[in-house]
């Protein structure tokens, strides 16, 4: 069998619509695609017939079995999904894999650091919290955990409108980890084993056969995830010393790169850091700004059988001090950025104290948070605090602030460098371009951030598992959800700092808000198969009671009387004559609980329910300006690219155009145009040679016929005569 | 069975049995055929030149065989003659049909690829302006292997050929306009974004100074939307009907406005029957006057006729001019004259806003400052006129300049040009930045002002070309018949 680039991949749409009960997000019909990615080359499809006839010959069983494992040779374990990475990406992907009924493998270095949280003991916050919602829709396992192990919650953006409400939870991180390694060990059809990855093994056509170990262990499956995070190739640095290390503590993985780019791929090196921990017995928070959590808690997950409220803990404001900024201005050479002896990226996002003094210079102080790391630890996270300076230095640096100015220090701040592989090699199923089967998650794809990494896990997970059963691979557009959009962002815009969610990141995110993640995603994940029967009613019983509250409203009319009064008195907008209570919801200022407080609410609705309502009723119009500006871009965005073009060729796009387009090979025209260095000239000249190549065709096609018709035409006039 | 399908080909079969005729076309290899066209217009008068303009890869060869330079050139010469043109070099010559007949003298202007508009070989023959002359340059060069160009189509091979790109095919002070309007919307977003992401670290937003940005933004939207008001009367004009009772000087104003005697002028009421019109310009803008009939209920068929068209043309017109006599001041035939107006005009919703003026104040010592409007009505303007000595013509057209909203651009010098697309995106830019400072002043949270504001950004990016949309392609696609 030859060998098939990988780039002869085509896309073809399937026919398969996810059962979208809810009218008032129909639009968002359009924003799922599903694509086949499968090699269209001629050898290979039938290769590929072949091996979809086989499968389907053995009964509708799903996934290769116990049979196949039986007749391996003693050494070889066989799965459907070999998950490399018990991160938060690699715990999603596998989670997901193995409930979908992969047969999974879950590798990792230390099973005693699953879900482990290296940096910030929180989930969520601006964006993140979006991820997260939107991972837990598709049944995901990230909101579950934060909601069982949160220290504190609050809503920050809470004035700033329900597109950027953010929910972050402060967690506690040993429980989180024993939580999600809870899940893991519980989950059937998932295996969970110790081992460092070093190589990848091929079949012959570019397609993934398994993995081999340090040790030397081959496992063997048609999709691997890898999800190495910081550590392939990771070394930790303190002021001047480093030691190859993933994280503190623990070592680095070795061998992994140099395998991958003998194989083509191009890695690159990031990095980042994390602040050191002080003991909380020897700070003084008596001068500092207490944060509480709100007194009503909200949830990530929306299964309701999560929502179990704990007694929450407090963090603490403090600030940076004139003599903070003076210690930093005088040892500056002393940190790796300064110094000049770490040239990988750091993130712009999650800047290091001497970045943030440096380029702020007129800023005088800097906000400081201290966030507990757990309930019966005293460990405090010093938020916003991350160094780069020598060990020696960061306890006098520590002592700058107050509060902390008799404190001890349990670990240092360090930073981390690592390999990454830029994601542009990964098309948006996250399945690698060149090697079929094998797929990248989390942050050796550039991200940072625990939830950027389940993100890409769920996807990743589910799609190894669709990709074992021969099933079409999920892709999620961008205007679908947050996750589409960090997928997209990743595999097109060639990405060379760590990559973090932000709200602006997303065009339309009125429309991808947190409340209705569930009526964008959850289909979907019934249609996967993540969302089990319960949840699916849960759901369903759900949007019924939103759509029947919203027609009440609608329907029942008030005249005067005290709501009438109150509401005329806080939105300073007179309430004439009979008005719906819809209409009343309109009004600036006034929230359902206005209605609650008159006894005009419905008592049978959840606060999450009360927001969906009155979100829909109170911004309708903003929600359908948005929804318009979605669909006039959507239409052309999704305009399939062939992935044979010849972009060298094509001399009305500039150069630099022709070599990006050529290097990312976008999937859509939506795509072609977020790729760096590619103009608005470039796109319509782009559209302009594909609708003329398409007409070149249908006229070829056409003339074809028609040369077809004449032929036989005169084969007819030729043969009626003797006949 | 197998008959009735041989039957059914037998036509084709017929007509294409000789493989060698009817295969030597190939669709395909169209889009390179060379095209010629007439770019001047026709169906008007006659300019004093005409153009047929030839683009592609054979134009110097179709050229070639129908046109020859210098002076009576006969055919001995020009068969074994190959002309070698030489870019951008005019030439002098006459074009010969295929009887070697002479069908014009032209000036032949050769611009080589790449140096020309489609970035292929063109060649423009400047002809006499006769339209018959043109048909029969362009038909000699289609009798010589040139393809009739589809309407668009040197444009649209100049845009395949890399020659255009839709931002630069605007011109500069527009366009600097936009794109500074465009980069002051993505400012503000970015501000408001970066406190959304960026909550802790952010100052809070100077709410103040952001309306006031709006707002210097809005006021620059809509000079721009006056321009491109001015524009479209300097294409299409305006028309204004001259209504009024019978003998109130109507034809006398339009004959002192146009300086002519294009109406017959009597004392006796009723002597214009019918609508006469005369072209003037006011301060660069053509301006169609309608004199009409006077109305007044009368017996006269033809009169009655007239009568009945004066409303008509009152009803189609911009403006109104509602001519009274100073010297009968306002009557009640007037108030019966105005409200059937008023009636129809809303009846057909035309808001054409209506000038009074009271002729005739040279019967009327200080007429002008004896006058009081009794009539009841509001009128948008009131001015004194003398059509006899032409006193007031000039105080009406400054009226008319401020009623069409023009008195604000300077005279003589207008900015940019502004097409209907254009017009279009600016309209959607006014409405966008409407909408955001009614979201603030409803106090809606700060991630609303973000939508508007992205949609005007759109807007003006449609315009730039930043942000090409769907609708823009189409129309390429479908005007140009890409493909072909």
């Amino acid at each position: 069998m030859p060998t098939i680039p990988a780039q002869l991949n085509c896309f073809t749409r399937l026919i398969a619509s996810p059962p979208y009960r809810s009218s008032q997000f129909k639009t968002f019909r359009n924003c799922f695609r599903y694509f086949v990615n499968r090699p269209c080359s001629h050898h290979l499809l039938q290769h590929r017939r072949q091996l979809l006839c086989r499968r389907h010959s053995s009964f509708y069983r799903r996934f290769c079995v116990s049979s196949i494992h039986n007749s391996t040779p003693a050494g070889e374990e066989r799965y459907d999904v070999i998950v490399v990475g018990g991160g938060h990406a690699g715990c999603e992907a596998a989670i997901a894999s193995a409930q979908l009924g992969a047969k999974t493998l879950l590798l990792t270095l230390n099973i005693d650091r699953i879900a482990w949280q290296p940096c910030n003991p929180a989930v969520g916050g601006p964006a993140k919290s979006q991820l997260v919602h939107e991972v837990d829709a598709l049944g995901g396992v990230i909101g579950k955990i934060a909601d069982r192990c949160y220290l504190q919650k609050r809503i920050l953006n809470i004035s700033r409108g329900p597109a950027v409400w953010a929910l972050r939870a402060q967690t506690d991180k040993r429980e989180y980890a024993t939580e999600m390694r809870k899940i893991v060990e519980s989950t059937p059809n998932l295996s969970i084993r110790e081992a460092m990855v070093t190589d990848i093994l091929l079949g012959n056509n570019d397609n993934i056969k398994g993995v081999r170990t340090f040790f030397g262990m081959d496992f063997f499956a048609p999709s691997v995830v890898l999800t190495t995070g910081t550590f392939m190739s990771g070394k930790i640095w303190v002021g001047r010393t480093s030691m190859p290390a993933g994280r503190a503590g623990e070592s680095a993985s070795h061998g992994l790169t140099e395998n991958l780019q003998r194989l083509g791929f191009e890695t690159d090196r990031l990095k980042t850091g994390t602040p050191a921990r002080v003991d909380q017995r020897s700070v003084d928070f008596s001068g500092l700004e207490p944060q509480h959590g709100d007194d009503e808690v909200s949830w990530f997950s929306f299964d309701p059988d999560f929502h179990i409220q704990r007694e929450q803990l407090c963090c603490y404001l403090t600030r940076t001090t004139k003599s903070t900024h003076q210690l930093i201005k005088d040892n500056l050479h002393e940190t790796p950025t300064y110094g000049g002896w770490v040239e990988a990226k750091g993130p712009r996002y999650c800047p290091s104290i001497e970045d943030k003094v440096v380029r702020f210079k007129d800023k005088e102080s800097h906000q400081i948070f201290l966030e507990p790391e757990g309930r019966d630890v005293p460990e405090l996270y010093v938020q916003g605090f991350s160094t780069g300076l020598p060990e020696r230095l960061q306890l006098p640096l520590l002592r700058t602030l107050p509060g902390l100015e008799n404190c001890s220090m349990l670990r240092p701040a360090y930073a981390v460098e690592y390999d990454f592989l830029p994601a542009y090699q990964c098309s948006r199923s996250l399945m690698t371009k060149k090697i079929e089967g094998l797929f990248f998650s989390g942050q050796l794809n550039g991200t940072t951030g625990y939830e950027e990494a389940a993100s890409q896990g769920i996807i990743s997970g589910i799609n190894a598992a669709r990709h074992s059963d021969g099933k079409p691979l999920v892709v999620l557009e961008r205007e679908s959800s947050y996750i589409g959009t960090l997928i997209d962002d990743l595999v097109t815009k060639d990405l060379r700092e760590p990559y973090r969610m932000l709200t602006s990141r997303s065009e339309h995110r009125l429309l991808l808000r947190s409340d209705n993640a569930d009526s964008r995603l959850t289909p979907l994940g019934r249609e996967i198969g993540l969302i089990d029967d319960r949840r699916w009613k849960l759901y369903q019983d759900k949007q019924a009671r939103i759509s029947e509250e919203k027609k009440r409203l609608k329907t029942v009319k008030i005249t005067g009387g005290d709501l009438s009064a109150d509401v005329t008195e806080l939105s300073g907008q007179p309430v004439k004559g009979s008005s719906t209570l819809e209409n009343l919801l309109k009004k600036p200022h006034i929230h359902y609980k206005v209605l609650d407080k008159h006894g005009f609410g419905n008592e049978h609705l959840s606060k999450m329910e009360k927001d969906c309502v009155e979100i829909d009723i109170k911004y309708e119009g903003f929600i359908n300006r948005q929804k318009s500006q979605l669909l006039q871009m959507v239409h052309r965005q999704h305009i399939p690219l062939p992935q044979d073009l010849n972009y060298h060729d094509m001399t009305t796009l500039c150069i630099e155009a022709r070599e990006k387009l050529s290097k990312v090979r976008p999937q859509t025209i939506g795509q072609a145009s977020r790729v760096g260095g590619v103009s608005p000239a470039d796109i319509t000249a782009l559209l302009i040679i594909l609708e003329t190549d398409r007409r070149k065709v249908q006229q070829q096609k056409r003339h074809q016929i028609v040369e077809q018709i004449k032929r036989d035409a005169d084969q007819n006039v030729s043969k009626v005569p003797s006949s | 069975m197998k008959f009735a399908s041989f039957s059914a080909t037998e036509r084709t079969v017929v007509l294409n049995n000789d493989a060698r005729v009817t295969l030597n076309s190939d669709p395909v290899a169209d889009s390179s055929a060379t095209i010629a066209a007439i770019v001047t217009s026709i169906g008007g008068p006659p300019g004093a030149v005409g153009i047929v303009r030839l683009s592609g890869p054979t134009a110097v060869t179709i050229v070639s065989k129908v046109f020859s330079p210098g002076l009576k050139n006969k055919k001995k010469n020009r068969d074994s003659y190959s002309w070698k043109p030489t870019s951008h070099f005019v030439e002098y010559g006459l074009v010969f049909d295929s009887d070697d007949n002479v069908v014009d003298e032209v000036l032949a202007v050769p611009m080589l690829a790449p140096r020309s508009y489609t970035r292929e070989d063109v060649v423009e023959l400047q002809c006499h302006g006769s339209e018959v002359c043109l048909q029969r340059v362009l038909r000699v060069c289609l009798e010589a292997g040139a393809r009739l160009a589809e309407p668009g189509e040197f444009t649209l091979r100049a845009f395949l050929n890399g020659r255009l790109d839709l931002s630069q095919a605007e011109n500069g002070g527009f366009s600097s306009l936009v794109r500074s309007l465009r980069i002051q919307c993505i400012e503000l977003l970015t501000e408001i974004e970066a406190r959304l992401d960026f909550d802790d670290e952010m100052p809070p937003l100077d709410v103040d100074l952001a309306m006031d940005k709006i707002r210097a933004m809005s006021d620059h939207v809509k000079d721009a939307l006056e321009t491109a008001n001015y524009d479209k009367l300097l294409q299409s004009g305006l028309q204004i009907a001259i209504i009024g009772r019978p003998n109130v000087g109507k034809s006398s104003l339009l004959n002192a406005w146009s300086k002519s005697e294009r109406a017959i002028v009597t004392n006796v009421a009723g002597t214009t029957r019918d609508i006469l019109e005369a072209d003037i310009t006011v301060h660069g803008i053509p301006v169609t006057l309608l004199d009409t009939a006077g109305i007044r209920e009368t017996e006269d068929i033809v009169e009655k006729i007239g009568v009945e068209r004066s409303r008509a043309a009152a009803m189609g017109a911009d403006l109104i001019i509602m001519a009274v006599s100073a010297l009968e001041g306002w009557t009640l035939e007037d108030t019966e004259l105005l409200d059937r107006i008023n009636c129809n005009k809303s009846a057909y919703e035309s808001s054409s806003p209506v000038i009074l003026v009271i002729n005739k104040i040279d019967c009327v010592p200080n007429a002008s400052s004896k006058w009081v409007n009794n009539s009841g009505y509001t009128f948008v303007k009131c001015i004194f006129t003398c059509a006899v000595t032409g006193q007031g013509i000039q105080d009406l057209e400054t009226a008319i300049l401020e009623i069409i909203g023009l008195d604000r651009i300077p005279r003589g010098g207008r900015k940019w040009a502004v097409n209907q697309r254009h017009c279009e995106q600016l309209l959607r830019t006014k409405d966008a930045l409407l909408r955001l400072m009614s979201t603030i002043d409803d106090e809606m949270p700060l991630d609303f002002w973000t939508i508007d504001l992205r949609d005007a950004a759109m807007a003006l990016g449609q315009i730039s070309g930043e942000d090409i949309s769907e609708e823009v392609l189409s129309s390429i696609f479908s005007k140009f018949c890409i493909g072909k």
